[in-house]
């Protein structure tokens, strides 16, 4: 059993217990530790299950390449599934519950599966379940889903929040074990401005374990010194809980700060995501230790040799009282050492090497320990742990030559440098036949702007594995034993958390895989949480020596950022909630919430979309809001609209290029509408246009166009037109904007009192400047709803009052405010379009019938040549034409107008479709505008909408214009 | 007529800084480029020289920021922009320029205290370590357009009205206690 010893332990505090929980039980560790420490010392070594085959699994790693110790952690709203106990710090009240087991950890039904595996080899998803077709959606995944998949979801809101910040350095240092620390010291004795960022809460990587000194000082010390310095010094950050994940061009780094994990509950951010740019990245991230490939190397007790004296000299953890060492190189001995130490017994290690006679094998057997070189492991014996192992030749094809009882194993495969933050933007990497691994190659880097090397690689990560400078060499050991029969391959885990073994890497060769891209799919190696940590370089390794090619022949899957895991939270920051993303409000927002407006997005302004009234449904209200605005007075909040100035003396010939129809001679004083096109044809805006002097107009724009119609004004005086002398200026939130609608209009305006608003000194089309109530206004005599209208631009700090002053005014002229559903319903009783309804990118002004706005005379405007082309200036094109419903329905939103017969495809055939349809309660029956082909020409005629419930709906065709066709009502 | 009312009517926030919404602010947009008159116009407005790229020049309760190269934005006291237009009208007669009052277009924060720049790391690409004095910097918080620069020990931090709320409410998570980096 594993178990914590009476002494040692360096990061643990033992004067601090903390009480933590695993599936329910209550079990204790100290401050410092990890929860996978934490797990071990309780003798929790059976972890998790397997996701394919729900196989017993253990802890194998002592930091973010674990494969199997993933948890739920936490309850209710502070969940989070798949959480690495060897990254999770210890907290007192920390809960955690294994995952993929089911019903329970101890007994779990999908074990079934790991007797049927030889029925489920790779691919074995696709090959089985890919008939019937829609098996797969209703039966199979389901089923699947259940059985396998990792983590609960959280079903409740996150307890937590999360922010992002911005950094900027000179050198950022990834990594601060001794290679992070002395190229951070260098670079800030340089003067540069550093960031050295740990994703462990402590500095000196695997120093401290693994070695006794550093620059003839002993380790320890060294260490502390180098931390005061930097810490001392202005221009060094360090940053420690941070794992910088992710590497981009031009030297923006992203990385993730666990800033409350351990202290959950405390009100700080549980994450900080960091945006760095750098002018040089330098990573230290050091190297992973990779699994051995015998039979039986997923269960419990076997762990990587690293990691088994991490847990000894850290956490004071073992893992068991006999542990078997297994290797190929030297470093594993020193964990064979570090259990001797701690008073544990080694029974014996196994080198697959013929020879072992460097220090550490020598110093193992002046320890006493038996030594066994050309040895493999047959077989490791145990269920839910390790019972012993059972050993053979390594060159041999697995006879069981003596087995040696035992509670860990202890494997060392090599060692595989973390390439993957130089690998990230291009870095390219190369086989050191050496060490057996890939390192980064300096002649090949990820490249600056300047076509510099934007990373460079320092200590282990580059493949310098030992402080000493001391040369490593590492043989090959893929499969052990070597000549390994099916039967001891078909249980040699590659990837642990995917359930990929040697022998599905093998069958995905036989049956065609060459890509190691195509395998990983194929197989789904290296495709868990882990992303492969330890299974990548083994796995392809066997690929290769299945094709009989050289492993760099083969080649590395791509490295991706993260490097670890990101939280969904860390990567939305402040993006929650109220802040979700920008509210825009006007300045009668808040009038509107209390006046209990429903509201509809429009852009990312909110809207009133009605007013309802208690008891009223939003239909009713919508109905009640025209009916009144019609017969008495309606008030708009109509700030939203797009106001843009522009001036200059070749505003006019600009406005000219810009709208279909003549601006530059609109009189000062009047309004005209216009019309907005691209260069295509398409018709894009369109609004009022307001002369205010010699050389200045206002532009209005749809609400939503606002920002893209400036953009789109700059992006032609910045880019093609750039020496016409025009300036353009988007005012649009300088005003609030108050339509005022309806009979009562004027009366209202008059009741305001402060500027002659009659017909004479007003009429239609035309703009005054004044006072209204003593609020200075620019009032536009303009209606979109066919009512005597005026709309009323008032600086917005004076919006809320002015709003207050017309609704108080109005009381007595039956005023009541208006949505944006009143406003479409109104407008469509007059015919006319809206953006977006009657436009969809496709439609041209010619299409809806604005000929009229559209001038013969200008020899050019944006999107003239575009509508002389054959297809948009072809008579058969579908015109916007209105419908009256033979029995007063509403045809639905989105129908189209059926034709005779189907197309190729069996569809039935169209002729036109609905744009906008409304119940009018001014008519008391369904309008509808629509496009038909060749509309205009086809009044009088009965067509077909379809409708989603199958049937028609029967309508006449007409001209658009539903109600007061003379404009009696805007003209009085 | 009613006073002028901001577009949070002066909220506020106590955290490890403070976030103020302050304003109305006078604000005017003044568009012109190779005008010869054009620093005289802009001194007698602010009482400033025209400002360099990506530098504010500050005098008291006016300034002149340079926005784009033919874009400036001028600050004036809220009471003083119809006047400070007509300045601006009178010095550039006959010249092709632009200027317009966009005091109400504009909501207006000072954060401030020993930690300020803090709360705009989070929500800014900025390098406040490099921030000069008097250096005024276009940028972004989170997802809205932002201005902002440094002035009487913290940030002054403009952006649209209708956004207002929402960058209140950016400030004020950024500002939390705790939260320091």
């Amino acid at each position: 059993m594993s178990t914590r010893l009476a002494k040692g332990g360096r990061l643990i505090n033992r004067t601090a217990p903390v009480e933590f929980t695993f599936n329910g039980k209550r079990l204790k560790g100290f401050q410092g530790d990890t929860l996978a420490a934490g797990l071990l010392a309780n003798d929790q070594m059976l972890v998790g299950r397997s996701f394919k085959y729900h196989r017993p699994r253990g802890i194998v790693a002592s930091g973010p390449e674990e494969p199997n110790a993933l948890v739920n952690l936490g309850s209710g709203a502070r969940l989070e599934p798949n959480q690495r106990t060897t990254t999770t710090e210890l907290f007192d009240g920390l809960e955690s519950t294994s995952q993929n087991h089911w019903p329970s950890l101890e007994f779990d039904v999908g074990v079934v599966n790991n007797y049927a595996a030889r029925f489920m080899p790779a691919g074995f998803y696709y090959k089985t379940f890919i008939h019937p077709r829609p098996a797969w959606k209703h039966l199979f995944e389901p089923i699947i889903r259940r059985a396998a998949g990792l983590g609960k979801a959280p079903t409740e809101g996150d307890a937590d929040r999360y922010e992002q910040a911005y950094a900027f350095c000179d050198v950022l240092v990834v990594g601060a074990g001794v290679a992070g620390l002395k190229a951070a010291k260098a670079a800030a004795d340089a003067g540069k401005r550093v960031i050295l960022l740990e994703q462990t809460p402590v500095l000196g990587g695997r120093a401290p374990v693994d070695d006794t000194e550093v620059d003839g000082k002993p380790v320890d010390a060294w260490i502390a010194a180098v931390e005061a310095d930097l810490m001392s010094r202005d221009n060094v950050t360090i940053r420690t809980r941070t794992c910088g994940f992710g590497v981009y061009d031009h030297g923006y780094v992203l990385a993730d700060e666990r800033v409350a994990d351990h202290t959950p509950g405390d009100g700080r951010p549980k994450h900080r995501l960091w945006r760095i740019r750098t002018a040089k990245i330098i990573t230290a991230t050091g190297a992973i230790e990779r699994p051995l490939s015998f039979a039986g190397n997923d269960i419990p007790g076997v762990m990587l040799a690293a990691a088994v004296r991490d847990y000894v000299v850290n956490f004071a953890v073992s893992p068991g009282d006999r542990t078997v060492v297994v290797t190929n190189n030297d470093s594993a001995y020193q964990t064979a050492l570090a259990l001797k130490a701690a008073g544990l017994d080694v029974p014996a290690i196994l080198d697959a090497r013929e020879t072992a006679d460097g220090p550490l094998p020598q110093a193992a057997r002046a320890a006493g320990i038996r030594v066994l070189t050309g040895k493999a492991i047959a077989k490791v014996k145990g269920g839910k742990r390790v019972s012993g192992v059972a050993i053979c030749a390594q060159a041999g094809e697995g006879s069981v030559q003596e087995e040696i009882a035992c509670e860990a194993v202890a494997m060392s495969g090599g060692w595989s440098p973390v390439v993957h933050l130089w690998s990230h933007c291009g870095g390219k990497l190369t086989w050191d036949e050496t060490l057996s691994a890939f390192i980064p190659d300096p002649s090949r880097p990820p490249l600056n702007h300047d076509g510099s090397a934007m990373v460079e690689v320092v200590g282990s990560a580059n493949g310098d594995l030992t402080l000493t400078g001391q040369p490593v060499t590492i043989p090959p050991v893929w499969v052990m034993p070597q000549g390994a029969p099916i039967q001891l391959r078909s249980k040699m885990w590659l990837d642990y958390q995917n359930d990929v073994k040697v022998s599905d890497v093998q069958l995905a060769s036989r049956e065609g895989y060459v890509s190691v891209e195509h395998t990983k799919r194929y197989t789904t190696l290296g495709m868990a949480t882990d992303q492969g940590k330890l299974s990548n370089i083994n796995g392809l390794a066997v690929l290769a020596d299945s094709l009989g090619q050289e492993i760099p022949q083969v080649g590395t899957t791509t490295f991706r950022p993260p490097y670890t895991p990101v939280t969904i939270g860390a990567l939305a920051g402040e993006s929650r909630g109220e802040i979700f993303q920008p509210l825009r409000r006007t300045p009668m927002h808040e009038q509107h919430e209390a006046a209990g407006a429903y509201f509809e997005p429009v852009g990312l302004w909110r809207r009133p979309y009605c007013f309802p009234r208690a008891g009223e449904t939003h239909e009713q209200a919508v109905h009640r809001e025209v009916l009144n605005t019609r017969q008495n007075l309606g008030l708009l909040d109509a700030s939203t609209l797009g106001k843009i100035i522009v001036k200059g003396p070749d505003a006019g010939r600009f406005l000219d290029m810009l709208y279909t129809g003549v601006m530059s001679t609109l009189p000062i004083g009047k309004c005209r509408y216009g019309l907005m096109c691209n260069e295509q044809g398409f018709l894009s805006d369109d609004g009022v246009v307001a002369r205010i002097d010699e050389d200045t107009w206002l532009c209005h724009t749809t609400s939503g166009g606002a920002d893209r119609i400036h953009a789109w004004m700059e992006d032609w005086l910045q880019c093609e037109w750039w020496d016409w002398k025009v300036y353009t200026a988007n005012v649009t939130e300088q005003y609030a904007q108050v339509a005022v609608v309806g009979p009562n209009a004027r009366k209202l305006l008059q009741v305001l009192g402060g500027m002659d608003v009659s017909k004479e000194a007003l009429p239609f089309m035309q703009w005054a400047d004044g006072t209204l109530a003593g609020f200075p206004v620019r009032v536009y005599r303009i209606s979109f709803s066919g009512e005597l209208s005026y709309e009323i631009a008032i600086p917005a700090s004076h919006g809320a009052a002015f709003w207050e002053a017309c609704t108080q005014a109005g009381m007595a002229l039956g005023a009541m405010p208006y949505g944006t559903e009143c406003l479409h319903i109104m407008r469509a009783e007059k015919g006319f379009i809206m953006i977006g309804d009657e436009t969809d990118g496709t439609v041209i002004p010619q299409d809806l019938g604005l000929d009229w706005a559209i001038s013969k005379k200008k020899t050019d405007y944006l999107g003239k040549r575009g509508q002389e082309r054959s297809y948009l200036a072809s008579p058969d094109r579908w015109k916007l034409v209105g419908f009256d419903t033979l029995d007063g329905s509403v045809v639905p939103d989105g129908a189209y107008i059926i034709a005779e017969g189907e197309n190729g495809n069996g569809q039935r055939n169209v002729q036109g479709r609905v744009t906008s349809t409304y119940h009018s309660p001014t008519l008391k029956r369904g309008i509808a505008m629509g496009l038909l082909k060749h509309g205009p020409s086809r009044m009088g005629e009965i067509v077909e909408f379809n409708t989603a419930a199958g049937g028609t709906v029967k309508a006449r065709v007409r001209d658009t214009m539903f109600f007061d066709k003379d404009g009696e009502k805007q003209n009085v | 007529m009613s006073d002028p009312v901001s577009a949070l009517n002066g909220a506020s926030f106590n955290g490890f800084a403070t976030i103020r919404e302050i304003g109305p602010l006078g604000m005017i947009t003044l568009r012109a480029k190779g005008v010869k008159a054009l620093d005289k116009a802009v001194k007698s407005v602010t009482g400033t020289k025209l400002a360099a790229p990506r530098r504010i020049e500050i005098n008291g309760d006016r300034a002149c920021g340079w926005m784009s190269p033919d874009e400036y934005l001028l600050v004036v006291p809220y009471a003083e922009v119809t006047a400070a237009l007509a300045s601006l009208a009178k010095a550039l007669a006959g010249e092709h320029y632009l200027a317009v009052d966009v005091s109400d277009a504009r909501a207006i924060f000072r954060v401030e205290g020993d930690k300020a720049a803090d709360v705009l790391r989070k929500l800014a690409p900025v390098d406040f370590e490099a921030l000069e004095p008097g250096e005024l910097r276009r940028t972004r918080a989170a997802q809205v357009a932002a201005a902002m620069w440094a002035e009487g020990g913290g940030f002054t931090v403009v952006c649209f009205r209708s956004v207002a709320g929402y960058v209140m409410g950016l400030l004020t998570h950024s500002a939390q206690r705790g939260s320091e980096l």
